[in-house]
């Protein structure tokens, strides 16, 4: 029997001990919490993180687009056109979120605007890229 | 949800880069054509499920209404068409993007950026910067349009002081940028978008037809870089790498274009340029073209076994790409080796004759780029410039004091016999004379690119 007591104590120094690094854990995690919480309630501190993706975003745009043949570079247009109308997640927001009805005409305006571009863009460059054909 | 957002956005990011990536040949335009209608709907999709987001009806009379004129629109356009239908959907980005940069203005508090009177700093900056990008885009786009469509004169429109009121404007514009920012004053928001307004069309009107192609990239650059400010307003990272993307694309496109002119971004900006014809075109007046016939031209490339085709806006204009197809499939039957040659600035907008000649059924593996086709010239026996001029102008290589000096052109002159179809022995667009029209080897064809075409299938048939 020594050997299973033995092996219930180690368990018990286990669980103890386990527990402990729970404990220093949750502790750490508070800390870290409300080491961040000032960083991310400031409002500036978007500026930084949106101005990483936006250099970053630019460096992809650049390499993906200089590998863009020149022959598609109007379906290119096109593309980016009604790519650039996913501005209407902005629109639909200032729709239905906005608390002035100004705001939310405004917000109207644009869910038409975009949507004519989204529509009218990705169908012109379907109607481009169905045209390119190989010989035979 | 709240990290489901984000997360939804981040893949709707990555099928928006696959969708451009896509593009980088014939074969994969179309999966990567799926991919950003399938980024589209996914951000729109989850943009609509959020929580706070009821009701759901004016958003779908919204979609359905712009929906339905867009693709009304998109479906009816002629391809020749298309460089203002771009120009025309590039102003409508500009006004989106204007329009919910007063939406948060008027409501900063649905996008948690602060409340009325009392909008964060950084805010304030931001929703200026894609006011103003978007105004801009917005009345630049339209006068493009205006231009491209014949509405508004292809000619630069220039008067003195030019420079110095867009100068006096944009330093207004920052004047009024700041006192928003201390006042919270809506009256310096409208102020703001109101000169933005009138610096698009001041930019865009000294600038003349044959520019339009870099104007045209310039301002879905511009499009992008509204939208990138919008996304820093609502703190929205999809926005911010879309508007990065598009507005990368349309940057090197602007920088293609003017290499392809060999001109600074800067000097065609400044405008004005094509604006003094007639002054150099006279000195030429005391030599001989040899004019020929629709039969004449037959007959020459019937007997030939290498003809390469030179496009520009001429064809656009004159509608030819169909009657060009059909010359070259007689030829082709004749035993005749056809290929299609295009300058980077041939047209009214990137890439817009590969579209004409794939709209007329012709493969694109017939169509080369000027890098890939220059050095074919020398071993061409006829070359068939149809609406093109100042991309051929061997004074371009040599003659230091043509306005066109150092511009890449379409060795042209090194074939042995070069037909020219133009309307009139007027000089091009940059309002400088061809001397190619002169030489022994060219011989003029003067008349419409379209029935001039359909002459010569006549006659070969």
């Amino acid at each position: 029997m020594t050997t299973e007591q033995a092996f219930n104590k180690d368990l018990m120094g286990i669980a103890e001990a386990a527990n402990e690094l729970a404990a220093v854990a949750s502790q750490a995690a508070f800390n870290a919490h409300n080491a961040v919480e000032p960083v991310v309630n400031n409002g500036d501190s978007f500026l930084i993180t949106g101005l990483t993706v936006f250099i970053l975003a630019c460096f992809v745009g650049y390499y993906v687009v200089w590998r863009v043949t020149p022959a598609l570079h109007s379906p290119l247009m096109a593309m980016t056109n009604a790519l650039s109308s996913v501005i209407i997640v902005g629109a639909l927001l200032a729709l239905v979120v906005s608390a002035t009805s100004f705001s939310k005409i405004m917000g109207f305006i644009a869910v038409i605007l975009a949507s004519i571009n989204i529509f009218g863009g990705f169908i012109v460059t379907r109607r481009m890229l169905h045209m390119f054909k190989k010989k035979g | 949800m709240e990290i489901f957002t984000p997360l939804a956005y981040l893949v709707s990011s990555v099928l928006f880069i696959m969708a451009l990536r896509g593009l980088a040949g014939p074969e994969t335009a179309r999966r990567g054509f799926l991919y950003g209608v399938a980024g589209m709907v996914l951000a729109i999709l989850v943009t609509i499920m959020l929580p706070n987001v009821t009701p759901y009806g004016l958003i779908i009379l919204g979609v359905l209404i712009g929906g339905g004129i867009g693709s009304a629109i998109a479906l009816k356009i002629e391809m020749t068409a298309l460089p203002q239908l771009v120009a025309a959907f590039h102003s409508l980005v500009g006004l989106a993007a204007v329009c919910v940069a007063i939406a948060a203005f008027y409501s900063p508090d649905a996008y948690g950026i602060g409340s009325v009177g009392n909008i964060k700093l950084a805010s304030l900056i931001e929703m200026s910067l894609g006011a103003v990008i978007g105004a801009i885009t917005f009345t630049g786009s339209i006068i493009a349009w205006g231009k491209l469509q014949g509405v508004v004169t292809g000619k630069p429109i220039t008067f003195n002081m030019q420079h110095m009121i867009n100068a006096f404007l944009a330093g207004l514009l920052l004047l009024f940028v700041i006192m928003l920012c201390v006042t919270q004053l809506s009256f310096y928001f409208w102020l703001i978008v109101i000169i933005a307004c009138v610096l698009g069309v001041l930019i865009i009107i000294p600038i003349g037809g044959a520019d339009m192609p870099v104007i045209v990239s310039m301002l879905n650059s511009y499009s992008g870089w509204a939208a990138a400010g919008i996304g820093f307003t609502l703190h929205n990272n999809l926005l911010i790498i879309v508007g990065a993307l598009v507005g990368a694309s349309g940057a090197i496109l602007s920088y293609i274009m003017c290499k392809g002119m060999n001109r600074s971004f800067f000097n065609v900006i400044l405008g004005g340029f094509g604006g003094e014809q007639a002054a150099s075109a006279q000195d030429m007046g005391d030599r001989n073209a040899n004019l020929g016939s629709a039969e004449d031209a037959a007959y020459i490339m019937k007997n030939s076994s290498k003809v390469i085709i030179v496009p520009g806006y001429g064809m656009a204009v004159a509608q030819a790409q169909h009657a060009l197809r059909e010359m070259a499939d007689v030829l082709k039957s004749h035993g005749v080796d056809v290929k299609y040659a295009i300058h980077p600035v041939a047209g009214r907008m990137p890439g817009h004759m590969n579209v004409l000649l794939a709209e007329a059924n012709v493969p694109y593996d017939e169509v080369f780029e000027l890098e890939d086709i220059n050095r074919d010239f020398a071993m061409t026996d006829v070359v068939y410039v149809i609406g093109a001029n100042d991309i051929t102008n061997p004074a371009a290589k040599t003659d230091t004091t043509s306005p066109i000096y150092g511009m890449p052109v379409l060795d042209v002159d090194k074939a042995k016999t070069v037909l020219f179809v133009k309307r009139s022995l007027g000089s091009g667009y940059a309002g400088i004379d061809n001397p190619l029209f002169y030489e022994n080897g060219t011989m003029m064809l003067l008349d419409d690119a379209k029935k001039m075409t359909e002459n010569i299938v006549k006659a070969l048939e």
